[in-house]
């Protein structure tokens, strides 16, 4: 453990793209180790991008990325593997596998990595389902589940090697309000009960920034703002301030880039009319 | 499905696949030496053996009880060496049967037809058959046919 | 013009770029292999959902070919008086091609495609990330098993809708049209060689195996996660495969025979 510096994710001079699309372009952030860290963002930023490229599933073509004092693109497979065991991911599907029951899929993980006995097994994998209300569902299949289900059922997976942090990808995304309530709580409890480092990905705006301790704005590739979340509330941008209050119009326009309207209406009666 | 039940469903492919083996092996194909013993070996010589090959049958009385080996030939004598393989079930050949070479039906396949002898010795493994009757080739037929008429007017 | 020439040169990057790709994926998958010798139950599972499962529809179509065989050998043996080699066409034909490419074909239809679109929505619905996140490597968890079952599965599926196959004609020529059934069988088997026969229809069976499940896979794997990106996926996977059958076929008889 490096416990003498206070981020646990570096992030410097991050550059990606995806074909000729560039994605980011010198991003540069840190995620305070113990805390809940939002990263906000318009749709198409690359938020689940930079969560890939966390874990180690993809490769910036520039800048590096520290997980606890690891350079990511530099470790070997094995290494990766390691690093991940420690991280915990909550996609925005729940990603759970669909040819095992609940349960299973939460002993999956220790089934793949350790040798316990089966006892040991299910007396960590019910204490997991219990911390998320699950236990009574532990034979249903993972289709059987709600959506909010799913994702509880994947978060009891994520944390069952106790990880040093979670990522949670728009875990927030298409709930209804109770399931919503449940994963707030939850998500604050395994911050503030394990000690869990947790990095959240997210457009819903006030429900992520009434969980977090720190909140970070990327748009077009790079960090817009950094802070807290009252921080955030008083920055004088006004880009910051058209996306907290998400209004239609401002520095973000309205309309897509495209030629002056007036001359392309002109220039089409001109052509039409010659 | 659990597990016991798939385990047991892939067992039942093995079985059957190995079974498909066996009907592809004994009764498709002639595989033998399947078992080792129970076939043994005889040779004969034939100065023409026509369009005979290796893996077709050698029949007494018309029922299948050998087939063919492999074909050698041999340059010192001219001769063709037939190596066969008979079903040891059929061990009790006199020591002075013939073999001939017969076509199955006028374009079928040719083969050995054996013809019993009168002796009370019987062929054993790596004996010999010394009466050979080589195959009827076509052209030479036609040729003594040909030949005869021309002597006769 | 010059856009012309660079779009068919653009094309062929690409064509290069994708057959790098597949066989990247092949050795991963390969290396991935030895992993399964210490969870042989993961190879059991896949041996049921593409062996088990394609074997009712292979028997059934190797009955139904062997006959039409039979219907067709004897209707025109007969002209020849050779009606009792009926047996030896319907082993020849089905050991030799049928028994393989049809398999081939089958297996591309049921197994490829059923293959293809599983891996497909479990990168749709994140399940193969989600395996990498969790440290688990979808080469030894999830490709390495399919492709062995794979492998293994289509030769002994074409073994048995050839055995089913010769079966089927002797129900047709000797129960059916009354040829003897000494015959149908005795000349059957002076006419087919196992090593040579037999032997070479299962190298083609396991050829195509090989080829069919590794096409499956990387469709799968490479597939756009998204429904029309599966079903894409899925069908590319049945057209790719039965071409490849098709052709690999005429190459190795041309070599074999």
């Amino acid at each position: 453990m490096h416990g003498d510096n206070t981020e646990l994710v570096r992030v410097r001079d991050l550059h990606f793209s995806r074909g000729t699309k560039h994605i980011f372009r010198g991003l540069s952030v840190d995620i305070p180790r113990g805390k809940i860290t939002t990263i906000l963002g318009p749709s198409g930023t690359g938020k689940t991008t930079l969560l890939k490229l966390i874990g180690g599933q993809l490769r910036g073509n520039q800048g590096t990325i520290h997980v606890d004092g690891l350079n990511v693109a530099s470790l070997k497979r094995r290494e990766l593997y390691q690093l991940r065991k420690r991280l915990g991911m909550l996609f925005q599907s729940g990603a759970l596998l669909t040819d095992l029951s609940v349960f299973e899929n939460i002993a999956f993980p220790l089934r793949e990595h350790t040798d316990l006995p089966e006892k040991l097994i299910s007396h960590l994998v019910l204490m997991r389902l219990h911390a998320v209300g699950l236990r009574g569902v532990r034979d249903l299949s993972p289709a059987e589940l709600s959506g909010g289900m799913a994702r509880r059922a994947a978060l009891a997976r994520a944390l069952v090697f106790d990880p040093m942090m979670i990522m949670y990808d728009e875990p927030f995304t298409g709930q209804d309000p109770i399931s919503m309530g449940i994963l707030i709580e939850l998500i604050k409890t395994v911050n503030k009960a394990l000690g869990i480092t947790s990095l959240m990905v997210s457009h819903d705006l006030a429900e992520s920034l009434s969980i977090s301790d720190y909140a970070v704005i990327i748009s077009e590739g790079l960090v817009v703002e950094a802070g807290t979340p009252e921080q955030l509330r008083s920055s004088k941008s006004e880009w910051v301030q058209q996306f907290l209050q998400g209004k239609p119009d401002g520095p973000v326009p309205f309309q897509a880039a495209a030629p002056d309207y007036e001359t392309e209406l002109l220039g089409s009666l001109d052509r039409s009319g010659s | 499905m659990n597990s016991r039940a798939i385990e047991l469903l892939v067992g039942l492919f093995m079985l059957l696949f190995l079974g498909a083996m066996l009907v592809l092996a004994l009764r498709v194909s002639n595989l033998t030496g399947f078992g080792g013993g129970d076939s043994y070996h005889l040779v004969a010589r034939f100065e023409n053996i026509g369009g005979l090959q290796a893996g077709a049958g050698v029949a007494a009385g018309g029922v299948r009880v050998g087939e063919i080996d492999n074909i050698e030939y041999d340059s010192e004598t001219f001769e063709a060496i037939v190596h066969l393989s008979m079903n040891a079930k059929f061990d009790s050949f006199p020591q002075d049967t013939s073999a001939s070479i017969y076509t199955a039906g006028l374009l079928g396949e040719q083969y050995i037809g054996l013809e019993p002898g009168a002796e009370v010795d019987v062929l054993v493994d790596n004996d010999e058959i010394y009466q050979t009757q080589s195959a009827l080739v076509l052209e030479r037929l036609i040729g003594q046919v040909l030949f005869s008429r021309s002597g006769s007017d | 013009m010059i856009n012309y020439v660079a779009g068919v040169g653009r094309y062929w990057i690409d064509f290069l770029a994708s057959v790098g790709r597949a066989s990247l994926f092949l050795l991963n998958t390969l290396t991935a292999l030895p992993s399964l010798f210490r969870r042989p139950a993961l190879l059991v599972r896949q041996l049921h959902a593409i062996g088990v499962m394609t074997l009712s529809i292979v028997l059934v179509s190797g009955l139904f070919v062997g006959m039409v065989l039979a219907l067709q050998g004897y209707n025109i043996l007969i002209d020849f008086g050779q009606e009792n080699r009926t047996g030896t066409l319907v082993a020849l034909t089905l050991v030799r091609e049928l028994g393989p490419v049809v398999t081939g074909l089958l297996f591309a239809g049921r197994a490829g495609s059923a293959i293809t679109a599983e891996i497909g929505l479990m990168k749709a619905t994140e399940q193969l990330s989600g395996l990498e996140m969790m440290a688990v490597d979808p080469f030894k968890r999830i490709f390495a098993p399919r492709f062995l079952a794979g492998f293994m599965a289509m030769p002994m599926l074409a073994a048995m809708f050839s055995a089913v196959g010769a079966c089927g004609g002797y129900l047709l020529a000797v129960v059916a049209l009354g040829v003897d059934s000494g015959a149908y069988w005795s000349l059957m088997q002076s006419a087919v060689n196992f090593i040579y026969d037999v032997g070479n229809g299962l190298v083609k069976g396991t050829v195509f195996g090989f080829v069919i499940t590794w096409i499956a896979i990387y469709q799968g794997a490479e597939s756009i996660p998204t429904s029309e990106g599966v079903s894409r996926a899925t069908t590319r996977t049945v057209v790719y495969s039965s071409l490849a059958v098709l052709g690999l076929d005429f190459l190795l008889t041309a070599i074999m025979f």
